[in-house]
């Protein structure tokens, strides 16, 4: 994976977004290079989650810039930004989200299906993801049949699928218990560094924030970088 | 830890009494050990040598109680460089990291910074007990383990310790 | 016992602690069972509706033949019908003489009504104050109403006209001495079997509706009878509970459906169908099948809840769903239930006289069928879309869908399979019999519109007047007259034989034959090619005598006969007859002989008609004034269909919104799946999509499955009724555009929702 040289590979600033009269967002600013795994962390009802859909770009800021390489995510259109999302960005979520009804491989197929690939490569690729997280053996079964460890790992997979540049994780193991939720995050940021993908985690455990190679504290919408801290 | 450090910490909020550091003391922080009188006036012997505190009243009577002591500002910026940097992160429990919180806290530093700071440096320490832990055998992952789950304790209290603050500041200054 | 209904009232309790989604489904639930309750109310309405009109209608029938004849008394009357016919309108009279102060009077009226005076049912009333022309036929004062006690319906036109100078001639008047006879119903049998299929098409997708929402469904609805179990109930008093939102709904499905029913029987006060109408008083259920209802309805709605509860374990952590493998449905007994009923349909025999028994089998019959096809699209899509392969990511969603939870949609679908299913038989049956209604006259519109007849009254003098009169009157471009008379002849070989003969002026004799050439005093033959004996002329010079009274006109044919080919006349017929001009019948004086006059008239007034009428009757009472048309039909079978879409649709829309109420919540429920897809690109449009194949591929299959059975059902009804089986493409095409109009609209309303669930704010979860 190139790295853009001195460039971010997404920069964020001055972000502010309210839902309401309290804002969710009040002047977060967030930097991410290539490969880096960046933990955010912070007390519930920080803005954190906000943060990681923001930069995202699954919700628009009220104000402030979002720099994706060269593209700037606030001036892009709802179907660009989802077009973006198709090809450049994976998801992992706390509760899994897979659609019910498909299989696992299936599930996994699907972020490539989206973007077009034909469904014979798709299915195959997405296999091979399966086996590199170790649940290749339940492929053919429907997440509802399958343990949450092994649902988080087809959800991490179907992150990876599409060889993202940015993949968005938020509470990845917040549901498991810790053994399965180690084995999780190990996978998780192998397999991500081993493609070159970089992570925004959005966590509140420490031994979870462990993974990354630094942290953003999030405080009622603002954000704090450790490098500032470490500065003094 | 040393005492000199509290010392200057309690100085530091007011100017006081020997005895009345002794009592300070031995309230907040020397819970099952309260300390002698010996080691509380050769401590304030030294920090007058250093000249990080001052004299600066005298009771008619005999004995260095008597004297009333203040923090000069070298002092000053002696606790609040201690204060303000990290404790050492140690995989196991210690009283330092819980004194200097308390401390910290109770001489008003912001609640918010002592906790990030001090998370900051935790991690730094957890993120090399994690890489080593992917690397080794079965016994590094073991003890790696042991640390890992302590030193998310201390965190995990200090965030606690926080929120606590904040609501109590809330309550007295909404 | 009492514990259990404790239970269910405890569960009533809590349907009203579920905030607005709660009471929104349980409202939905209750308008659902309360149209089934109306619609069962209707039915047990229908013996005593029939009944009753059957009473009003003898109250006033009177015997129109009695032997030996009744002696005039004081107790007497003459009676003699009087009806007319006003654009569409058909106007029953009766003209009233009494014989004596005891005469009887007919139901609804006081006192007979004078010489001249009329006493008018309340719709003739109205009309009469509108209709000029109708008021200038009918020119009588009228002194009174009839009361609803001498009608039949409030759609009814009729009147009673009080007369002198009736004679006791059969149909110049009848003598009676008292009114009210027993006489068979007026129904058209083919009414009947609307009705009953009607009911049983209607009840299933009620039923059908009524299931579908009641089944099991709401997160909100899980969390709580979650709780209850945490908090103690075990799972029998749960499901009770559970059951108690049911017996809720069916309580309020009663009232709301004794409302509708109630609304329902006002509006059908409104309706003339066939000209039948009803009085809403009439309609009412048999009390002991409407207590049955309301005591049936609420036991089948908590017994169809406990049913579909039955595979859902309710435990304190969740409700778990029976999911996993879907068990296999099985396919005998919903093969078998459809067989029945074709079976049962094919082996009954429609008798419009026969017994009970033929017509329950009839009904069950058709239940059996609709239910069967009912039971056996859920397999049926289970069956197609476990071989549906993959495709594009939408369809690929729909189909997993599918053969996942193929329940819900199915299910619904199968209401709207039966019907359409229901709707296309009927509308087969009547497109089926409207044909037997139009048959071709023969008439010929260019040279007629109207043909004005009397019998046994005209004379010259007469029918001079009338042709007169009519050629003056606006609208009419041309009229002929001819008088009729039967003649009997004693041929040299053979018995007595019968034959026409028309006596008119050359133009009016040109409308039976072609006449070469005519002028008063000449005497034709008109001749057809026929062979048969008992048609053929008596040659020139016969001695014939005229049959116009008891004893008859002895006449001799005149010497000068020309040979003519007949023509069709404007009506159609055509017949050998004797034409004289009349100068060559020299029978001027002769009366009580029959006239036959036709009239061109303007198509460009449509009250010509009536005006004809009016000078017509003015005439003499007794003629009878009819249109000609290219085609007689039965317009009334067209509102017959009218009223079956209008059903069809009505069910249609009602099965929608039930389809509509469990797409809502699916949506609702996997409101973070939805934001989830979307956080990794999905575009909106492949959801929308997939929303759309989920309900098209059912509907489709439910669509071929009713057509199918419709129009087999419509065969054999049509069958039943001894008609020509034809199927009706038109309804076809009409009820496959509602069903297809429906899942559209159904998906296009879902959509505003699922956009509204893909914006990002469904990831929150802070």
């Amino acid at each position: 994976m190139t790295t853009t040289g001195d460039g971010a590979l997404l920069h964020a600033e001055d972000l502010r977004k309210a839902y309401g009269p309290t804002p969710a967002l009040d002047g977060a600013s967030f930097t991410i290079r290539a490969g880096e795994v960046v933990a955010v962390m912070g007390p519930s009802g920080s803005g954190k989650s906000t943060l990681l859909h923001a930069l995202a770009g699954i919700i628009r800021t009220d104000s402030g810039r979002i720099v994706y390489g060269d593209r700037e995510l606030s001036a892009m259109s709802d179907s660009e930004r989802s077009a973006l999302r198709r090809s450049d960005f994976g998801f992992v979520f706390q509760f899994g989200q897979l659609v019910p009804e498909l299989t696992c491989l299936e599930n996994v197929a699907l972020p490539l299906r989206l973007g077009g690939v034909p469904r014979r490569t798709a299915t195959e690729r997405a296999g091979q993801w399966l086996d590199r997280l170790e649940v290749g053996d339940v492929a053919g079964k429907r997440p509802g049949q399958v343990s949450g460890g092994q649902g988080q790992r087809i959800a991490v997979a179907r992150a990876l699928v599409t060889t993202p540049r940015i993949i968005f994780a938020d509470e990845p193991t917040g549901a498991l218990d810790s053994l399965n939720g180690e084995r999780v995050m190990q996978l998780f940021t192998d397999a991500a560094r081993q493609s070159g993908a970089a992570v925004i985690l959005v966590t509140h455990e420490a031994r979870v924030a462990a993974y990354s190679d630094r942290e953003i504290v999030v405080r009622d919408g603002r954000t704090r970088d450790d490098r500032l801290a470490a500065q003094q | 830890m040393s005492i000199s450090q509290i010392f200057l910490a309690l100085l530091e909020e007011q100017p006081r009494h020997g005895y009345d550091l002794k009592r300070a003391y031995d309230e907040h922080l020397g819970a099952d050990r309260p300390l002698a009188y010996g080691q509380v006036y050769s401590t304030l012997a030294r920090l007058l040598k250093n000249g990080l505190v001052e004299v600066t009243g005298v009771e008619p009577g005999e004995g260095p109680d008597r004297k009333r002591y203040a923090i000069t500002d070298a002092g000053v910026t002696d606790v609040d460089r201690w204060l303000r940097s990290p404790e050492k992160p140690e995989p196991y429990l210690q009283s330092t990291l819980y004194s200097k919180v308390v401390l910290a806290l109770l001489t008003g530093r912001p609640a918010n910074e002592v906790l990030d700071t001090q998370r900051a440096a935790h991690l730094r320490l957890m993120r090399e007990l994690t890489r080593r832990k992917a690397g080794g055998d079965l016994a590094d992952m073991l003890i790696c383990d042991h640390a890992l789950f302590h030193l998310e304790a201390d965190l995990r209290w200090l965030e606690l310790t926080a929120a606590r603050l904040d609501d109590l500041t809330k309550a007295v200054r909404p | 016992m009492r514990a259990r209904l404790r239970d269910l009232l405890l569960g009533a309790r809590l349907v009203f602690a579920g905030g607005r989604d709660g009471l929104l489904r349980t409202t939905f639930i209750a308008v659902g069972i309360g149209l089934g309750v109306a619609v069962m109310l209707g039915a047990a309405a229908i013996g005593p509706m029939i009944e009753a009109r059957a009473d009003r209608t003898d109250g006033r029938s009177y015997e129109l033949f009695r032997y030996p004849a009744l002696e005039q008394g004081p107790n007497t009357l003459l009676i003699s019908s009087y009806d007319t016919i006003y654009h569409d309108i058909v106007v029953q009279g009766w003209r009233l003489q009494p014989e004596g102060a005891a005469a009887p009077v007919p139901p609804g009226l006081d006192a007979l009504p004078k010489p001249g005076e009329m006493v008018v049912s309340p719709k003739l009333r109205a009309l009469l104050a509108e209709e000029e022309l109708l008021r200038e036929r009918l020119d009588h004062p009228i002194v009174g109403t009839i009361a609803d006690k001498g009608l039949s319906g409030p759609g009814e036109y009729s009147f009673y006209l009080g007369a002198d100078g009736l004679d006791h001639h059969g149909f110049a008047g009848t003598r009676i001495d008292h009114f009210g006879e027993q006489s068979s119903n007026d129904i058209d049998p083919a009414l009947i079997l609307l009705m009953l299929v009607a009911f049983t098409v209607l009840l299933l997708p009620i039923g059908i509706f009524t299931a579908t929402t009641i089944r099991f469904g709401g997160e909100q609805r899980d969390r709580r009878l979650a709780a209850l179990r945490l908090i103690g109930a075990d799972q029998a008093m749960a499901r009770r509970i559970a059951a108690g939102e049911a017996f809720v709904a069916a309580l309020c499905g009663l009232v709301i459906g004794a409302l509708f029913f109630l609304a329902g029987r006002q509006l059908v006060e409104g309706i003339t169908l066939q000209r039948i109408s009803v009085f809403a008083a009439d309609i009412v259920p048999v009390p002991a099948l409407a207590a049955l209802i309301a005591i049936a309805v609420p036991a089948t709605a908590v017994a169809v809840a406990l049913f579909a509860l039955r595979r859902v374990s309710i435990e304190p952590l969740g409700v778990a769903r029976n999911s996993g493998t879907p068990t296999r449905r099985r396919l005998w007994w919903r093969l078998l239930l459809p067989a029945l009923g074709v079976g049962g349909l094919l082996t009954a025999n429609f008798d419009p006289e026969s017994s009970q028994i033929r017509d329950e089998q009839l009904v069950a019959s058709v239940l059996l069928l609709l239910i069967g096809v009912a039971a056996l699209l859920p397999w049926l899509v289970d069956a197609v879309v476990a071989r549906l392969g993959a495709g594009p990511v939408a369809w690929q969603l729909a189909v997993r869908r599918l053969q996942l939870h193929s329940d819900t949609a199915a299910r619904t679908v199968s209401g709207v399979t039966v019907a359409v299913a229901g709707g296309l038989a009927l509308q087969t049956l009547f497109a089926g019999l409207a044909g037997t209604y139009q048959a071709e006259t023969g008439s010929d519109l260019r040279r007629a519109g109207m043909s004005v007849q009397v019998w046994h009254s005209a004379d010259a003098r007469m029918i001079d007047t009338l042709v007169t009169r009519l050629r003056e009157a606006p609208g009419v471009t041309a009229a002929t007259a001819v008088l009729r008379a039967d003649l009997a002849y004693q041929p040299r070989s053979g018995e007595e034989t019968y034959a026409t003969l028309l006596i008119g002026d050359c133009a009016a004799l040109g409308q039976y034959a072609q006449l070469p050439r005519c002028a008063d005093g000449d005497a034709f033959a008109a001749r057809t090619e026929t062979d048969d004996p008992s048609q053929r002329l008596p040659a020139a010079r016969t001695p014939v005598r005229i049959t116009h009274s008891e004893d008859g006109t002895d006449w001799r044919v005149p010497a000068v006969l020309t040979d003519v080919p007949a023509v069709a006349a404007p009506d159609g017929t055509r017949a050998p007859a004797l034409l004289l001009t009349p100068r060559a019948a020299g029978l001027d004086g002769l009366g009580g002989l029959h006239a036959q006059a036709f009239a061109k008239l303007d198509p460009a007034d449509p009250d010509a008609i009536e005006r004809v009428r009016n000078i017509a009757l003015d005439v003499h009472p007794a003629f009878v004034a009819d249109e000609l048309t290219a085609y007689r039909t039965d317009r009334t079978f067209d509102q017959i269909r009218r009223g079956i879409l209008i059903g069809v649709v009505a069910l249609l829309t009602l099965l929608g919104a039930g389809l509509l109420v469990t797409m809502l919540e699916q949506l609702r429920e996997r409101r973070r799946l939805l934001a989830a897809l979307v956080a990794f690109g999905t575009r909106r449009r492949t959801l929308g999509a997939s929303l759309l194949w989920q309900t098209a591929i059912p509907m489709l299959l439910g669509l071929g499955l009713a057509v199918l059975t419709g129009g087999l059902l419509g065969a054999v009804l049509l069958r039943l009724v001894q008609q020509p089986v034809r199927l009706d493409w038109g309804a076809v095409a009409t009820m496959t555009g509602l069903s297809a109009g429906v899942v559209l609209l159904v998906t296009a309303l879902s959509l505003p929702l699922l956009w509204r669930l893909l914006r990002p704010g469904g990831l929150r979860t802070e």
